[in-house]
């Protein structure tokens, strides 16, 4: 499987990460590569094999819906990069 | 106090022999002397660590004291520290406070633990040589020009440099063992569920799971037992009693089943010295009374691709929380929102983490995932399975960690998968979940060789007791790095 340049930035978009013109042949270069790694899988017959999710095959633990939590918002807004009156800024969305 | 080991440094401070704040001043100074060539710590946490220390000194005066009480360590900076900053080795986080504490260093405070920084590691965990983290590369204690391994190679490093003398790991696809392998010391990475993850910045949850880095067996049973048990706050966190770690360690090897791989010892890409050592080691376990047996693992070779699917699929979910609103890096001037994520996202990950977060939303992205994601987890049952077979053959398995001893700086960089295949030996462990430990067991060319334990769910007290009565009947965990005087 070898990557275009429109592929690379496909996915990227998708992952909204914005990468420079100039490093897309790297990026489809590299995950081309990766992708070729990761092709061996195909030669093995896995027809009826159940997916593995967790190890020792865990469910989810239940608790009661009861409040755990206290407010901390001042405390986590203050890392953020902008806030306003206990809201965090972004540019605007709607005109 | 340069060569105590944690329990000898515990029974130093029982006996007062001296006080925590003298041991941490002793490894203070000695960071401040060493670090800068190394780049092992990225912070240094002096006046927390006086604090911890003089806390410390109390207890163990008031009769209050646990064996780790007044024990200095070092945090992998992967762990949340409240109120310290966490970078997780990324420009992302290079101006994160963590707003709270992780379960794994809360639990080494509470046992009265001195914190004297946060190691450095590649960027968010993805890397094998310490080379991806925004800091810098570490260097290896053993030759400068050489990787300590990675992800967690200031950890590994700082311990074979004696400026720790015990500190944290996590091991998503050999992060622990490899980089022990690389810088001459013991690393153990428990069962998946094991120790909770609480706290510790997600890469690929359902492999993450955070250990030790020690000079001995010994010390990682001390630290393990601290660590481990159920914690509600994790929900993969298994409910299951912490066994007496330390107790075990003496246990007679006689009869002991040991498993070796033949995929392991015939693959192409293995040293013939790291193998000649490797088989060394298992021959001074027969002299113990061990005995050996040929065992297969016929899946271990689609391990790397079936890991570079899972782990890249799981961490463009997880890392898809740094979007440049809430916390971390934010752009400067953002045109609107998706720029602002965009350009966030694009300068604030460095181009590892970039590659696995697009290579994880390919195999994710429509029309894919029966593919890849499914298929790997397909090949992650049928590993599992392999090692199901295995144990019913043996109680351990043992080989190489890793295929060579460390590389250099650079030799690996340009091309990432030739980087991936140096965890050929570990990755399938992670996929399965099972504990695996890596301790010193030979040298290559001047350089340390680790000897990969593995074994069956939960038997941690067994991998500590096998890697303790070989380090009772050998030296290789008491060589240390020349320039660390």
């Amino acid at each position: 499987m070898s990557l275009t340049r429109a592929d690379v930035q496909k996915i990227a978009h998708l992952a909204r990460v914005a990468i420079r013109e100039e490093d897309i042949p790297l990026y489809a270069d590299n995950l081309s590569n990766i992708l070729a790694l990761v092709e061996q899988m195909e030669a093995v017959n896995t027809t009826g094999v159940a997916p593995l999710a967790h190890p020792l095959d865990a469910v989810q633990r239940l608790r009661p819906d009861a409040v755990g939590e206290v407010d901390q918002r001042e405390q986590f807004q203050a890392i953020a990069p902008r806030t306003e009156d206990g809201l965090y800024l972004v540019p605007k969305v709607i005109e | 106090m340069l060569e105590k080991t944690v329990a000898e440094l515990s029974a130093g401070l029982a006996a007062g022999e001296f006080s925590s704040e003298e041991l941490t001043r002793f490894y203070l100074d000695r960071v401040e002397r060493l670090n800068p060539e190394l780049n092992a710590y990225v912070t240094v946490t002096a006046e927390r660590a006086l604090a911890d220390a003089r806390a410390a000194d109390a207890r163990l005066a008031a009769g209050e004291a646990g064996p780790l009480t007044g024990i200095p360590l070092a945090h992998k900076d992967i762990f949340c520290t409240q109120g310290i900053r966490t970078a997780c080795g990324s420009k992302m986080l290079d101006n994160f406070i963590a707003p709270y504490e992780s379960t794994v260093s809360q639990r080494l405070m509470d046992a009265g633990m001195v914190l004297l920084g946060k190691t450095n590691m590649d960027e968010f965990a993805m890397g094998s040589s310490n080379e991806t983290s925004y800091y810098g590369p570490v260097r290896n204690p053993w030759d400068v020009e050489r990787v300590p391994g990675g992800s967690s190679g200031g950890s590994a490093a700082a311990v074979a440099a004696r400026i720790a003398p015990v500190a944290t790991g996590t091991d998503t696809g050999g992060s622990i063992r490899q980089p022990a392998s690389f810088c001459g010391v013991t690393g153990i990475k428990p069962t998946y569920g094991r120790v909770s993850r609480w706290g510790m910045i997600a890469f690929a949850s359902s492999l993450d799971q955070a250990g030790i880095f020690s000079r001995t067996a010994e010390d990682a049973a001390l630290l393990l037992a601290a660590m481990s048990g159920f914690d509600p706050k994790d929900s993969t966190s298994v409910d299951q009693a912490v066994p007496d770690y330390r107790a075990e360690l003496d246990g007679p090897l006689e009869g002991l089943r040991i498993g070796i791989v033949r995929e392991h010892l015939e693959s192409e890409g293995l040293d013939g010295e790291v193998a000649g050592a490797v088989r060394a080691a298992i021959a001074e376990f027969e002299k113990l009374g061990a005995t050996t047996r040929e065992i297969s693992l016929p899946n271990n070779h689609l391990s790397v691709p079936a890991y570079y699917v899972v782990a890249p699929a799981e961490c463009s979910s997880n890392l898809s929380r740094f979007d440049g609103v809430r916390f971390g890096y934010r752009c400067e001037d953002p045109k609107d929102l998706e720029d602002l994520y965009k350009r966030s996202r694009g300068e604030g990950f460095g181009a590892e983490v970039k590659r696995r977060i697009l290579v994880g939303t390919y195999a994710l992205s429509a029309g894919y995932y029966d593919a890849y994601y499914k298929k790997a987890q397909q090949i992650r049952a049928l590993i599992r399975e392999d090692f199901r077979a295995a144990f019913q053959e043996v109680d351990v398995i043992m080989g190489p960690t890793a295929p060579s001893s460390a590389f250099r700086i650079g030799e690996k960089t340009d091309d990432p998968v030739s980087m991936y295949l140096s965890d050929i030996y570990t990755i399938a462990v992670n996929l399965a979940g099972l504990p695996g430990l890596s301790i010193p067991c030979g040298h290559s060319a001047g350089l340390p060789v680790g000897l990969q334990v593995v074994g069956d769910y939960f038997a941690e007290g067994r991998l500590l007791n096998v890697a303790h009565r070989f380090q009772q009947a050998t030296d290789w965990h008491k060589a240390a790095p020349g320039a660390i005087a």
